[in-house]
C-alpha cells in the first residue's frame, strides 16, 4: 500500500512535468494542424537555459536557493520562448502552404539542429546539477519504508495546477486567448475579420515554448542531470500525453500527462524499469487504434 | 415508369440529435436521369453520402439492382459499394489525382479489373500477356471515354493542370471508367457556364442512352435540371416533398413554396420554364 | 526590372541577427564547463557574436540571389521545364550507374598510378552509399509512391539485420538462402506493424512509426537472451561467392583466390561486397521502375493524391496500403541483412531514430517518387558527409539545416518531376 501510494506521487509529479510539455504540442496543433516536431527540443534548450543562470549566478554567489530559483524560471521561460519564436518563423511559417510533409520534415530537420547546436555549445556530456531543493515531508510509514511526498514535488504539482488556471484563464477571457481560439476554429474568417493570425500563431508558439521552459526547469531539479538529447523521449512521451488527452484540448493534455506520468511510474515500479520508455510508445499506439480523438478531444469529420 | 435500379426505403441519417434526412423513400429508374433537389440544407449531400457508404444510414434500405443480383448499400463498406455493386460517384469539391496523368486517372478506375488480369499484380510483374492486352483494352476504354469529352489531346498532362471545366468532366469520365451501374454526381454543374453546362447536359444524356447507365444527380441549376431530368426529387428538410417528372414537380405548389424567399430563383425558373415550354 | 531594396534588405538581416544573437548569447556564449568544485560558466561571446553575423550576412546573402532569381522572367515553359529536368535526371541517371558500375576498377587503375592509396576506403564509402540508396529506394515505395509517412523505417533495417544474423548462426544457411528470409521476415513485420495503424492520417501515422522504431530498438537492447543485448551479435556468418570462401586458405576445400588464381588480398571481398549491394539495390530500382505501372503500383499513387477518391472508386485503402508498407520494409530487411553480413557484427546502436530520419531526408530531398533524386541525396548526404568525417560535429548540425533549407526552398524536393506511367499520345517509356 505504501509503495502504491509513493509510486502514485511520484507518477504526478512526473506526470505534471509531461502535462506542462503537452500542452505546447496540443496547442500548436490546434491552431496550425501540425505537430511541433521540435517542442522537445525546447523543453531542452528551457532546461539548459535554467541551468545556465543557476550556474553562472550560483558561481558568483548571488542569492539563495529561491532567489535563483525564480531568476532561473523567468530566464528560462525567455530563452525557450526566444527560441520557439525562432523556431515557428524559419521552419513552420514559410511552409504553411506547402503540403504537410514538408513542415514535418523541416520541423525533424529543426530538431536535429538544435540538439546539435546545444551539444556542440555546450558540449555533449552530461550536466549535473546539485540538489537545490531537498527536503520533504513524510506521508505515512509502515515498517521502515517511509512514503515522502518532496518539497520539490509539491513545488512542481503547485506551480503546475497555477499555470495550469492561469492559462485557461488566458484562453478563456482574454483577447489573446479568443483570437487563439478563432483561430484554431476558422484561420480564414479569422484573418478576414482583422485578427492578426501570424501574431496569434507566434504567440501559441511563444507560450507553448514558456510552458516547456518550466518543465525543463522542474526536470533539471527533480533529475539533477540533463543533456542534449532529453528532448527526443520526452518529447515522445509529452505528445503521446497530448494524444491521449485528446489533441486540441487544454484540460485533455494536462489529463494526458498525469496518465502518462503514472503509467510509466507504476509500470518501471511494478514491472521493469528498462521497458518503460516502451510502455509510453505502446499506449500512444493503442490509444491511436482505439480512441483516436483521445479522452477529451473532439471528434473530427472530414467533409466528403 | 422503367425498371427500378436504385430503391431508397425510409432512409433516415442522425447525427446525434440533428435528423438530417427524415423517412425518404424514392426510386431512381434504369436508363433514367434522377435528380434530387431541394433548397441548401435539404439533406441531399447526406443522401447520397448514404448511398455511397460515406456515412451508415441510421434506418433504412437502399437497395441497388445489380448486373446478377441485388445490393443492400446500407450494409457495405464505402470502397465496396464501388467495388461490387457498381455505384460511382463524383464530388462536389472536385476529387481527381492532380499529379496522376489524365489518363491514368481513367486507369486507376479500373484497379480492380486490371487487378484481376495481372494475378494481384503479381504476373504482372513477369509481364504476362494477359495483363498486357488487359492493359490496353483499358487504355481503348480510356481512349473512348476521353474522346466523349473532347480531352483526348491533353490525355497525357497532370489533371491538376486542366482548367475547371475540364476536370468535371474528367471526373465523370473517371466513374465511368468504372463501369458501373448507377453514376452519382454532386453538382455537376456547379462553376460551369451556360456553354460547358450546355455540353455537360449531352454527356449526360449520352451516358443514359448509350451506356444504359442510371443517372442520379444533386442540382441547383433548375434550368438544367427541368432540361435533363426524366425524373425529379425534392427534399426539403430533411424530408420528401414532391417526386415526379419536370412538369408536375415545377408546378407543385409545396415546391414552390419551399424555395420561396428566393424569389429571384422563382422568376428565373418561371422564366426560363416559359422559354422551353415548346 | 525591379531594383532590389538593398536598405530595407540590409534592416531585414540585421534584425535577422539579432534574433540570432538572442539565440547564441545563451548557448553559445555561457558554456557550463567543469570546473574544479563543480560547474562553471564558460564565457564565450565572442562565438556568439561571430554566429550571429554570419546569420545576417548570410540572411543578406541568401535574400539578394532569392530576390535576384525571382526577378530573372521565366524563360521557359511548365512543360519545357520539364522535358528539360528529365532529360538531366536522365543524364545524370546513367553516369551514375555507369560510375557506380566501374568504381572498383577505376579506383585499382587510379591507385595503381599512384593517385592515391585508398581504394578500400572509398570502396566502403560507396558500399555504404549504396546501402543508403537500396533504403531510400525501400522507402520511397512506403512516402514517395503510397504517400505514407513512416519514421520508423529503420525498424525493418534492424528485423532484416537480425533476422539473418540470428537465422545464420542457428542454421548456418548460405547467404543466398538468409537474405530473402530476411527480407520476407520483415515484410510480415510491415504487415502486423501497419495493420493496426495505417488508416491514421499523416502526422499520426508519423509519430507512430516512430513511436514502433523505438520499440524495437528497446526490445533489441533488452532482451539480452536472444538479441544480445546492448553487447548485440557478433561473428556473423561472412559472405562467399557461391560456396567459395574469401579467405586465404580452408579447410573446407578452395577458397576464391585460388580458384581464380589470383593472389589473395582482402580486397576481394569487399569488391564482391560492393557489387552485391549494388545489384540488390538495382533490384530494388527495377522492382519499383516495373510496380508503377502496375495496378498496384497506380494504386499506391492514386491513394497518395486523394483517398476518399480511391475509395469512391472501388479500391480497398487497408490492402493497398498494407501491401505499399510490406514491400517497403521487405527491401529494408535486405538492406538490413546485407549489412549484417557486410559487418560481421550488429548492435541496436546502428538502428536509432536519426537513421529513420536521414532515409527520409534521402527520399524527400531527392524528389519524392524520384529514383534519381534517391541517389543523388544519398551520394550528397552521406558521400559528402563522409568525406569530410574530420567536421563530424559540425556533420548533424549541417545534416538537420540541410533538411530545412530544401523544405523551404523546394518542398517538392530537388528533382521533383512525375513521368506519367503510360500515354497515350507519346512514347511508352516511364522516367527512371
Amino acid at each position: 500500500m505504501e509503495y502504491f501510494v509513493q509510486q502514485l506521487i511520484n507518477g504526478l509529479a512526473l506526470g505534471s512535468i509531461y502535462g506542462l510539455i503537452a500542452i505546447g504540442y496540443t496547442m500548436v496543433y490546434g491552431i496550425i494542424g501540425m505537430i511541433n516536431f521540435a517542442h522537445g527540443d525546447i523543453f531542452m534548450v528551457g532546461a539548459f537555459g535554467a541551468l545556465i543562470v543557476i550556474v553562472g549566478l550560483g558561481a558568483v554567489g548571488f542569492g539563495g536557493a529561491g532567489v535563483l530559483i525564480i531568476l532561473a524560471l523567468l530566464a528560462a521561460m525567455l530563452i525557450a520562448a526566444v527560441y520557439g519564436w525562432a523556431l515557428e518563423r524559419v521552419a513552420y511559417r514559410p511552409l504553411r502552404g506547402s503540403f504537410r510533409l514538408a513542415a514535418l520534415i523541416s520541423a525533424i530537420g529543426m530538431s536535429i539542429f538544435l540538439q546539435n547546436f546545444v551539444q556542440l555549445s555546450q558540449g555533449a556530456r552530461v550536466k549535473p546539477l546539485q540538489p537545490m531543493v531537498e527536503g520533504g515531508f513524510v506521508v505515512m510509514e509502515k515498517g521502515n519504508f517511509a512514503v515522502t511526498l518532496s518539497y520539490l514535488q509539491i513545488i512542481i504539482v503547485v506551480t503546475t495546477v497555477v499555470l495550469m488556471a492561469g492559462f485557461s484563464l488566458l484562453i478563456a477571457k482574454t483577447p489573446i486567448g479568443r483570437a487563439q481560439r478563432a483561430c484554431e476554429q476558422d484561420m480564414k474568417m479569422a484573418s478576414l475579420l482583422g485578427l492578426d493570425v501570424n501574431r496569434t500563431i507566434s504567440l501559441t508558439f511563444v507560450m507553448g515554448a514558456a510552458l516547456a521552459a518550466v518543465a525543463g526547469m522542474m526536470f533539471l531539479l527533480y533529475y539533477g542531470v540533463i543533456d542534449f538529447f532529453i528532448g527526443f523521449l520526452v518529447g515522445i512521451k509529452a505528445f503521446t500525453a497530448a494524444v491521449l488527452g485528446g489533441i486540441g484540448s487544454l484540460p485533455g493534455a494536462m489529463l494526458g500527462g498525469l496518465l502518462i506520468g503514472l503509467i510509466e511510474t507504476f509500470w518501471s515500479g511494478y514491472f521493469t524499469v528498462e521497458y518503460k520508455d516502451v510502455a509510453a510508445f505502446s499506449i500512444l499506439v493503442l490509444v491511436l487504434i482505439f480512441r483516436p480523438t483521445g479522452l477529451l478531444g473532439r471528434p473530427e469529420v472530414e467533409k466528403v | 415508369m422503367s425498371e427500378p435500379l436504385l430503391t431508397v426505403e425510409h432512409l433516415t441519417m442522425r447525427f446525434g440529435g440533428l435528423i438530417a434526412v427524415n423517412d425518404v423513400s424514392f426510386v431512381a429508374g434504369k436508363r433514367r436521369i434522377t435528380s434530387i433537389i431541394g433548397p441548401n440544407g435539404a439533406g441531399k449531400t447526406t443522401v447520397f453520402n448514404c448511398l455511397t457508404g460515406f456515412y451508415k444510414p441510421s434506418v433504412g434500405r437502399l437497395v441497388l439492382a445489380g448486373a446478377d443480383r441485388e445490393h443492400y448499400l446500407e450494409r457495405m463498406d464505402d470502397f465496396r459499394i464501388g467495388q461490387i455493386a457498381g455505384v460511382a460517384r463524383t464530388f462536389q469539391n472536385i476529387r481527381l489525382f492532380p499529379a496522376m496523368s489524365v489518363l491514368e486517372n481513367l486507369l486507376v478506375a479500373q484497379h480492380n479489373k486490371l487487378m484481376r488480369a495481372s494475378g494481384w499484380s503479381v504476373l504482372g510483374l513477369f509481364g504476362v500477356p494477359s495483363y498486357r492486352r488487359a492493359e490496353d483494352a483499358a487504355v481503348e476504354l480510356g481512349r473512348y471515354w476521353l474522346e466523349k469529352i473532347n480531352l483526348i489531346d491533353r490525355a497525357d498532362e497532370p489533371a491538376g493542370d486542366l482548367p475547371y471545366g475540364d476536370q468535371r468532366r474528367l471526373e465523370i469520365a473517371r466513374a465511368m471508367c468504372t463501369e458501373p451501374q448507377i453514376l452519382c454526381l454532386d453538382e455537376p454543374a456547379a462553376g460551369l457556364n451556360p456553354r460547358e453546362t450546355a455540353d455537360l447536359n449531352g454527356l449526360l444524356r449520352f451516358i443514359r442512352d448509350d451506356s444504359g447507365v442510371g443517372v442520379l444527380l444533386i442540382e441547383h441549376d433548375m434550368s438544367m435540371v427541368m432540361e435533363i431530368s426524366d425524373h425529379i426529387v425534392v427534399l426539403d428538410y430533411g424530408q420528401k416533398i414532391a417526386e415526379g417528372d419536370p412538369e408536375a414537380v415545377r408546378s407543385n405548389p409545396d415546391v414552390i413554396r419551399a424555395y420561396l424567399g428566393d424569389d429571384e430563383e422563382n422568376d428565373d425558373i418561371d422564366a426560363e420554364t416559359a422559354g422551353d415550354s415548346q | 526590372m525591379a531594383t532590389i531594396d538593398y536598405p530595407q534588405q540590409a534592416k531585414e538581416s540585421f534584425l535577422a541577427g539579432i534574433v540570432a544573437l538572442a539565440l547564441t548569447v545563451p548557448m553559445m556564449g555561457l558554456r557550463t564547463a567543469s570546473g574544479q568544485d563543480g560547474m562553471i560558466i564558460d564565457i564565450r561571446m565572442g562565438d556568439a557574436a561571430l554566429t550571429a553575423l554570419g546569420v545576417a550576412v548570410g540572411h543578406f546573402v541568401i535574400s539578394l540571389i532569392r530576390q535576384a532569381l525571382q526577378q530573372r522572367s521565366p524563360k521557359e515553359t511548365k512543360t519545357e521545364k520539364s522535358a528539360r529536368l528529365k532529360s538531366i535526371a536522365i543524364w545524370i541517371g546513367w553516369a551514375s550507374f555507369a560510375f557506380a558500375l566501374t568504381l572498383p576498377f577505376t579506383l585499382n587503375l587510379t591507385e595503381g598510378l599512384g593517385l592515391h592509396n585508398k581504394t578500400r576506403y572509398y570502396l566502403d564509402i560507396g558500399i555504404l552509399v549504396l546501402t543508403y540508396v537500396m533504403l531510400g529506394w525501400g522507402l520511397n515505395i512506403v512516402v514517395g509512391l503510397a504517400g505514407l509517412l513512416d519514421l520508423g523505417y529503420v525498424a525493418f533495417y534492424a528485423v532484416g539485420a537480425y533476422s539473418y544474423a540470428l537465422i545464420a548462426a542457428h542454421f548456418g544457411w548460405s547467404f543466398w538462402v538468409c537474405l530473402p528470409l530476411a527480407g520476407l521476415f520483415a515484410a510480415f513485420f510491415g504487415v502486423i506493424l501497419g495493420f493496426p495503424v495505417l488508416r491514421l492520417r499523416g502526422d499520426y501515422l508519423a509519430i507512430v512509426t516512430l513511436g514502433f522504431g523505438e520499440i524495437v530498438r528497446v526490445v533489441l537492447l533488452n532482451w539480452y537472451q536472444f538479441t544480445g543485448g546492448p553487447d548485440g551479435l557478433s561473428r556473423i556468418p561472412r559472405p562467399d561467392f557461391f560456396g567459395l570462401p574469401f579467405k586465404r586458405s580452408s579447410s573446407e576445400g578452395e577458397t576464391f583466390h585460388q580458384f581464380f588464381g589470383l593472389d589473395y588480398s582482402s580486397i576481394h571481398r569487399i569488391i564482391f561486397l560492393y557489387y552485391l549491394i549494388f545489384i540488390l539495390a538495382l533490384i530494388t530500382n527495377a522492382f519499383t521502375l516495373r510496380i508503377r505501372k502496375l495496378p498496384v503500383g497506380r494504386a499506391w499513387e492514386a491513394l497518395r493524391e486523394d483517398e476518399i477518391a480511391c475509395r469512391s472508386l472501388g479500391l480497398n485503402p487497408t490492402n493497398t496500403k498494407l501491401t505499399a508498407f510490406a514491400i517497403g520494409a521487405m527491401f529494408g530487411g535486405f538492406a538490413g541483412a546485407f549489412f549484417a553480413t557486410r559487418q560481421g557484427f550488429i548492435s541496436p546502436e546502428s538502428f536509432t531514430f536519426i537513421e529513420s530520419a536521414v532515409i527520409l531526408a534521402i527520399v524527400v530531398l531527392g524528389g519524392m517518387g524520384s529514383q534519381i533524386g534517391v541517389v543523388i541525396a544519398a551520394a550528397v548526404l552521406i558521400g559528402g558527409t563522409e568525406m569530410f568525417r574530420g567536421l563530424e560535429e559540425f556533420r548533424m548540425l549541417a545534416f538537420g539545416m540541410a533538411m530545412l533549407a530544401i523544405m523551404v526552398w523546394k518542398p517538392r524536393g530537388l528533382l521533383a518531376n512525375r513521368e506519367p506511367t503510360v500515354t497515350l499520345n507519346g512514347d511508352k517509356e516511364a522516367k527512371p
